[in-house]
């Protein structure tokens, strides 16, 4: 599959901060990347980076074939941006800003479409001023989608917009990758990248600390599985082979189990020969959201002298 | 070429977002025109002599205030909007785009120079009607020229004093402390009567006392082609400066 973004050894401080401190990745085109990573990791660092807004101090940056340092016109025709915070004129309507945008760029997007895609249809004719936070953070995707790009970089780019205008980021955001665009976002939503993300990276205090699909992330879908169910109080013991890895609290029982098919089967078949309805029975794995956080914990227990 | 349609388009874009923002409208059209009818009035029965003319202190307003508006529209403009802009991440979503940025750059100046020419007309039609002021004949190529060099080097100043601006916040004051006095002492609101000579010289290190004198001067020329050539170097002397600062220093992203 050709690249669309390389990154090797990637280094920037600022000053005595050392933002990120020999990253690689590499990004498939076609594919959504995230980058997660808690505050102050180096996202942001790295996606500016990316885009031609800073300055790295060591290691190779290639996307879509170019270094981005020089600023190219040529990648910068191809590149679509979300950046962290909005900026955007606030005299301008919402068509005209996009208008604006779609000038610049050789072959855009309808303007329509564009507006639509983002849900400002009927703010068309509001300026910027009028908008609410959320509405300004959609015209900001509506730019990044202005010039048609074969690649998008989103800062968080659904942080202030309500369940529904995120829902609907994300049916845009998919749209987008069916149609062969590549797509590099940061995001501290979980779900967000859950939904969206062929692969992840986490990065912590400026270097990757774990790399895979959202599924597979550190050994996700091995890991250990939660069964959780409430036992009524008239039930008798549970069976030996079971007690043993069980913990009981007052919601009710959890079951921790490497082969969840097998305690399945011998938790079930005790119940139904006991006459037993286990209530609120379920199986879980580690979310993300469990393995994200695990990871980071490791690295700031690791990190510290 | 199609970049050049782009800087043309975007002027239309920045003309849009000017006469919409009610302090850049008011400030910048409004202001020059205030000044020029308040000052004529108070100000404007007296008799003074300008390169051995005698004229009424109310013609005397007609080239000063050009002269201000010129001054209003690059620096003073240019360089608040730039650091509004700049602080609202606006220059930055421009940078990240493939316009060039010398195309932005391009129409800003280009914006802003069609608004002082617009102003100065407004001026010279204001004496004309009002007070009989007769246009530059003769000399209007000199004054022309003074205008030009004058408008290019304080849009240079313009964009090269918003690399001192910490912030849109501070940029007004910033702006308006490092013009204001100027303006007081160099030929534009009062016209200067025997100042004493440390005035008359510290007045006349900075561009404006120049761009004044130039322009009032021949406007007033009877003969000769009222080309003020010293003045006009040392107009161009402060904008060439200005523009390798704002080369240098200029930044596209907010300053935090
Ligand atoms: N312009 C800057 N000047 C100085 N330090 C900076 C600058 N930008 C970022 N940093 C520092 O670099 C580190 C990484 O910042 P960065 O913005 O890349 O983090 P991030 O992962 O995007 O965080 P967040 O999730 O909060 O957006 C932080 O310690 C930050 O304080
Ligand atoms: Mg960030």
């Amino acid at each position: 599959m050709p690249v669309a973004v390389e990154i090797t050894d990637l280094r920037k401080s600022y000053g005595s901060v050392e933002a990120v401190r020999g990253i690689s990745l590499i990004v498939n085109e076609g594919e959504v990347f995230a980058l997660l990573g808690p505050n102050g990791a180096g996202k942001t660092t790295t996606v500016e980076i990316l885009e031609g807004f800073r300055r790295r101090d060591g290691g190779h940056v290639s996307v879509l074939g170019f270094d981005p340092a020089t600023g190219d016109r040529r990648l910068k025709d191809q590149l679509g941006i979300v950046l962290q915070t909005v900026g955007v004129d606030p005299y301008l309507t919402v068509a005209e800003t996009v208008d604006m945008f779609r000038g610049f760029y050789p072959k855009p997007r309808p303007r329509a479409e564009v507006i639509e895609l983002v849900g400002l249809t009927e703010k068309r004719d509001s300026r910027v001023t009028k908008l609410s936070g959320g509405q300004q953070r959609r015209l900001d995707m509506a730019i990044a989608l202005a010039g048609d790009p074969s690649l998008l970089f989103l800062d968080e780019p659904t942080t202030g917009f309500d369940p529904g205008a995120r829902r609907s980021a994300w049916e845009t955001i998919k749209g987008l990758a069916g149609l062969g665009k590549t797509i590099f976002l940061t995001s501290h939503s979980m779900d967000e990248v859950q939904y969206l993300a062929d692969r992840v990276a986490i990065i912590a205090a400026g270097r990757v600390v774990a790399e895979g699909t959202p599924d597979t992330l550190a050994g996700r879908e091995k890991a250990a599985a939660t069964i959780r169910f409430r036992l009524p109080s008239s039930a008798s013991e549970l069976p030996a082979q079971l007690r043993a890895s069980a913990k009981v609290g007052a919601d009710g029982v959890e079951l921790e189990t490497k082969d969840p098919t097998r305690t399945m089967y011998e938790l079930t078949s005790w119940a139904v020969q006991a006459g037993i309805s286990l209530e609120g029975l379920e199986v879980t794995r580690p979310t993300l959201e469990d393995v994200y956080l695990q990871i980071t914990h490791d690295v700031g227990a690791e990190s510290k002298p | 070429m199609n970049d050049l349609r782009r800087a043309l388009m975007q002027i239309v874009y920045i003309n849009k977002a000017f006469i919409r923002s009610p302090i850049a409208a008011f400030f910048t059209l409004v202001f020059p025109i205030m000044f020029l009818v308040i000052f004529s009035v108070l100000f404007g029965n007296g008799k003074m002599q300008i390169q051995g003319v005698t004229i009424s202190v109310a013609t005397f307003y007609v080239p000063a205030i050009a002269a201000f508006s010129v001054v209003t529209a690059c620096y003073t403009n240019i360089a608040i909007s730039l650091s509004i802009a700049r602080d609202s991440g606006a220059l930055k979503r421009i940078r990240g785009s493939p316009l060039p940025v010398w195309a932005y750059m391009f129409a800003k100046i280009t914006h802003s120079v069609l608004i002082a020419v617009l102003l100065v007309a407004i001026c010279a039609a204001f004496g004309a009607v009002f007070y009989g002021a007769t246009l530059p004949t003769t000399t209007l190529p000199a004054f022309l020229l003074a205008l030009v060099v004058g408008a290019a080097a304080f849009c240079a100043l313009g964009v090269a004093v918003t690399s001192v601006i910490p912030n849109s916040d501070a940029a007004p004051a910033i702006v308006n402390a490092s013009i204001l006095p100027l303006l007081f002492i160099s030929n534009v609101f009062v016209p200067l009567n025997n100042p004493p000579a440390w005035l008359d010289l510290v007045s006349k290190i900075f561009p404006i006392r120049h761009f004044a004198d130039a322009l009032v001067k021949s406007f007033f020329q009877l003969s000769g082609s009222g080309l003020q050539t010293n003045d006009l170097l040392v107009i161009g002397a402060w904008g060439a400066a200005g523009l390798v600062v704002a080369i240098r220093y200029f930044d596209w992203e907010p300053r935090r």
